[in-house]
């Protein structure tokens, strides 16, 4: 494949203005991703009319799908720019149209503000309350069963990807999002984490908790990692019941 | 009123240790990081953790013997308390991170399991799936989250750090860092600054490490006056996935759990590799070492790699250089253990390596070298004075450099799976250090000292956003890049040396007509790509003098011109002199050079000095690691250290 490969980015200077479009094009490599076309342009940012033109700006990191960074919409699917091989994506269309995340304020380019998802994870409590850094031993035994149940969970990179499929994720609504209701179910399900279950359950019992997921099942089929979230989402729903009707009976 | 502040740089394994502890502690810790903490490249990372454990002790294991495999693997480079500390101390880590619900492969009763790693004969290796550096920083991560909660620590996510401030004594009060997005830069005033800020593989273009591995906060603390040490000592892992982008690293338990290296022996064998029968596969690395084959210490396998590929032209294809790594032949829950890499080579590669052999090669993975830092030996255990605050401090009271961004632990070569754990270590040990020093330190940084920082940084990023040569950053990068490739990494030779030195000159020259597309004040990566630039061509001067100086080959720095040739006779009593010629022309290197190699910045013109190196508690010794052949030099070198024990005092 020796041509040109013709990539449209939906490009905003920074907040506050408005968004337009530029088109590029950059020569085939083989094996190319998206990242590298991004690079491509940095190195030569010169649009498809011959305008110099800016390096667009945008988030990338590990460049092996790996740290959640690159998020951004690649022909309309959120995904991965750094797992997106060009070669694949011509097979569906003949040029390649880049956009922002449609969930996130956009800092500039493809380049979004992703604070809200991990402030997500704080409003859950995910993470293990230990006794402190001292040595105390090892952790609790764990079989393989449940290690293997746990582990997919713990591969989530918060790349957002979930919430961008999400219909029910939205700037006008507090819905914590698949991604920190899976964190929940990973650290409630992990013996080291059973210590603060119940304030974890709060959570999803809380408005936007578990009660704003309308089921729609868009997040597990984007999810890079593959991860079962319905699968949590399910058992989520399932405790947040049971920890309900428990705390309503112990009123 | 006036708050104990710490400032920490990098949320890496090392960074998120130390923040952790501080907070857990009660000091407040403003932490700084150029991307969101949990996408810091300690999330590559993919092995393993070592450590001695239950079972392993039971087969003969025990802390010394971790503490051993790693200054041998070091070539002995390493000063040796703070190895033997950290490998005193690595047991009690990965119970604690077992504790903070790291998801670690388990045992059918329920233990943690274990796999064995390179330059070990020990199943030490704690790992979740292979992707055990994303688990491990997500459980510190989330650790760090929780005291983000509760007040103790800031985040300065998407911020540059620009440099330390230091006072008219010298002395570190804060740090300069800025806003990526508003690029409004400000001074942090801190009773410490702790940099954990990671590599600088970016300096050879593709490498295994993140795009934000440029090194920039360690050459900015350089430049600063802070000692630069071994910068030449730069790992190359010896299996990676070749790519335009990045050369994505295949992790070392691959090997671990049996994969295998080999190459066809007839040249660029055109057959399907499954159809190779046995006998037609040089397992290259199994018959020179037969008792570590795969898993003989990186720096090794490395040069194999290269001298099948490179001199006995054995590469599998004829455009480009690799070999093979099988893990086809392993049963499929060994094969699931692995699955976090083997997805990788599938996404990028289009192959499935569960039924296909991979394609592998050799690439720039780690920095041995880094920020010099400090340590309080303790003479009574050998190891280390818990919580005494030179432990891991720079040269420069207050500052302090952790993880891959100091030189301590690894010597000329790094075991696999001891960085996860070194980097823990030096983070946690830091945080009683820290709190020890500023218990002296009294006042705030004056508000002068910290505008004055502040201005200077704020022009020379505008000078840069304003620049309008004709010279291209991301050329420069390129070349810079290709050149330290070519003449800087598994083979060094004097002359590509000297002309890598030249061609850095003239990259440094066109630098100085640079042209920046992008004049803009907002989210300007252009600005933050050309600072960074400026950083790697400095530092990439500092490695490729310390590789010019060193004549010699000790662990991952090596110079055919000046090898020490091997022991090759036939006849036994002339093998036996060879030998004994071998052995004292060893002595003779390691008087020389067994020492660490020390850049200094002196405002412009580095200046290079050598320093002793702590090996008092092991002493060197011949590394062979089972070579076939060298059976006569670990015979002769021991009969060697007897006589010498044997001999009175003062001779």
């Amino acid at each position: 494949m020796a041509e040109d490969v013709v990539i449209h980015i939906q490009r905003r200077d920074n907040p506050d203005s408005g968004g337009y479009r530029q088109t590029f094009r950059v020569p085939y490599e083989d094996g190319m991703n998206i990242t590298t076309v991004l690079q491509r342009i940095a190195a030569r940012p010169i649009t498809d009319e011959g305008e110099q033109t800016t390096p667009v700006a945008y988030d990338a990191c590990c460049l092996e799908e790996v740290c959640g960074a690159c998020t951004m919409r690649i022909n309309g699917r959120v995904r991965q720019a750094c797992s997106a091989l060009v070669e694949n994506l011509l097979k569906d269309e003949p040029e390649i149209t880049l956009e922002p995340m449609t969930k996130f304020p956009v800092v500039r380019d493809l380049l979004v503000d992703r604070s809200r998802l991990f402030t997500a994870l704080r409003r859950g409590k995910a993470w293990v309350e230990v006794d402190g850094y001292w040595d105390r031993g090892p952790g609790p035994l764990t079989l393989p069963a449940d290690q293997e149940d746990a582990y997919p969970l713990s591969r989530c990179m918060s790349c957002g990807c979930c919430l961008e499929a999400c219909p029910q994720y939205n700037d006008k609504d507090d819905f914590l999002g698949p991604h920190a209701i899976s964190q929940i179910v990973l650290y409630n399900t992990i013996p080291a984490g059973k210590g603060i279950a119940d304030q974890r359950l709060d959570a999803l019992t809380a408005p936007g908790g578990i009660a704003a997921c309308g089921n729609a099942q868009n997040c597990v089929k984007v999810c890079p990692k593959d991860i079962p979230l319905t699968t949590s989402i399910a058992k989520a729903g399932r405790d947040a019941t049971i920890h309900a009707i428990r705390r309503w009976f112990s009123r | 009123m006036a708050e104990q502040r710490v400032v920490v740089v990098g949320g890496g394994l090392a960074g998120l240790a130390c923040a952790m502890n501080l907070a857990a502690e009660g000091t407040a810790v403003d932490l700084v990081s150029l991307v969101p903490v949990k996408r810091s490249h300690s999330v590559c990372a993919q092995g393993g953790i070592n450590s001695v454990n239950d079972v392993t002790r039971q087969q003969g294991d025990s802390e010394w013997k971790h503490f051993d495999d790693s200054v041998y693997g070091g070539d002995f480079l390493q000063h040796q308390p703070p190895v033997k500390e950290m490998c005193d101390w690595a047991p009690r880590i990965i119970d604690l991170l077992d504790r903070l619900g790291v998801t670690f492969n388990r045992s059918p009763e329920g233990y943690r399991d274990q796999r064995r790693f390179g330059g070990t004969l020990y199943k030490r290796t704690a790992f979740a799936g292979a992707t055990t550096g994303q688990q491990l920083l997500y459980a510190l991560d989330d650790q760090v989250r929780r005291w983000e909660a509760d007040g103790l620590v800031n985040k300065y996510e998407y911020h540059d750090f620009l440099g330390p401030v230091l006072d008219g004594n010298g002395v570190c009060r804060g740090a300069v860092i800025q806003n990526l997005f508003t690029m409004e830069i400000r001074a942090l005033p801190a009773k410490a600054v702790v940099l954990g800020t990671g590599g600088n593989g970016l300096i050879f273009g593709r490498s295994t490490m993140s795009t934000i591995c440029t090194g920039s906060a360690a050459a900015r603390a350089f430049r600063a006056g802070v000692k630069y040490a071994n910068g030449e000592f730069m790992q190359v892992h010896p299996t990676a996935i070749p790519g335009t982008d990045k050369l994505r690293l295949m992790s070392e338990s691959a090997r671990g759990e049996g994969g295998r290296v080999w190459v066809p022996r007839k040249p660029q064998d055109p057959r399907d590799p499954r159809e190779i029968p046995a006998g037609e596969r040089y397992y290259f690395l199994e018959e020179r070492y037969p008792t570590y084959g795969n898993l003989v210490p990186r720096d090794i396998a490395t040069r194999e790699i290269f001298d099948v590929c490179v001199n006995l032209g054995l590469s599998v294809e004829q455009e480009r250089l690799c070999v093979y790594l099988d893990v086809t032949e392993l049963p499929a829950e060994t094969q699931h253990k692995l699955d976090g890499i083997l997805e990788i080579y599938e996404k990028f590669q289009g192959v499935d390596p569960r039924v296909t052999p991979m394609k592998i090669f050799p690439a720039i993975h780690y920095s041995m070298g880094g920020l010099w830092a400090d340590y309080a030996k303790n003479e009574a255990t050998g190891g280390l004075i818990e919580g005494h605050p030179r432990n891991q401090q720079t040269n420069v009271p207050g500052l302090y450099a952790i993880g891959e961004a100091d030189y301590q632990y690894h010597g000329a070569n790094r075991l696999g799976a001891n960085s996860l754990l070194s980097c823990i270590f030096a983070g946690l040990i830091t945080a009683p250090a820290v709190m020890n020093y500023f218990k002296g330190v009294k006042g705030e940084p004056p508000a002068k000292l910290l505008e004055d920082a502040v201005k200077a940084e704020k022009k020379r990023g505008d000078d840069f956003a304003k620049c309008g040569g004709k010279e291209n950053p991301r050329q420069i990068h390129a070349e810079l890049g290709d050149v330290m490739t070519r003449n800087v990494t598994v083979v060094r030779y004097n002359k590509p040396l000297e002309e890598t030195l030249e061609k850095i000159d003239e990259l440094e020259d066109r630098f100085r007509n640079i042209g920046c597309p992008d004049g803009g004040s907002w989210t300007n990566q252009t600005v933050t790509f050309i600072r960074a630039l400026s950083d790697m061509l400095m530092m990439a001067r500092v490695i490729t003098r310390g590789a010019l100086m060193r004549d010699e080959c000790r662990g991952a720095h090596y110079k055919p011109d000046f090898e020490i040739p091997g022991p090759k006779s036939d006849d036994p009593a002339e093998l036996h002199q060879q030998a004994e010629a071998w052995c004292r022309a060893f002595q003779e290197r390691n008087d020389k050079w067994l020492k660490t190699t020390i850049a200094e910045h002196n405002g412009g013109e580095p200046s290079f000095s050598l320093e002793d190196v702590d090996t008092s508690l092991i002493p060197p010794r011949p590394r062979t690691y089972g070579l076939k052949g060298a059976e006569i030099i670990e015979k002769v070198w021991k009969d060697m250290q007897k006589k010498r024990a044997a001999q009175p005092a003062g001779v």
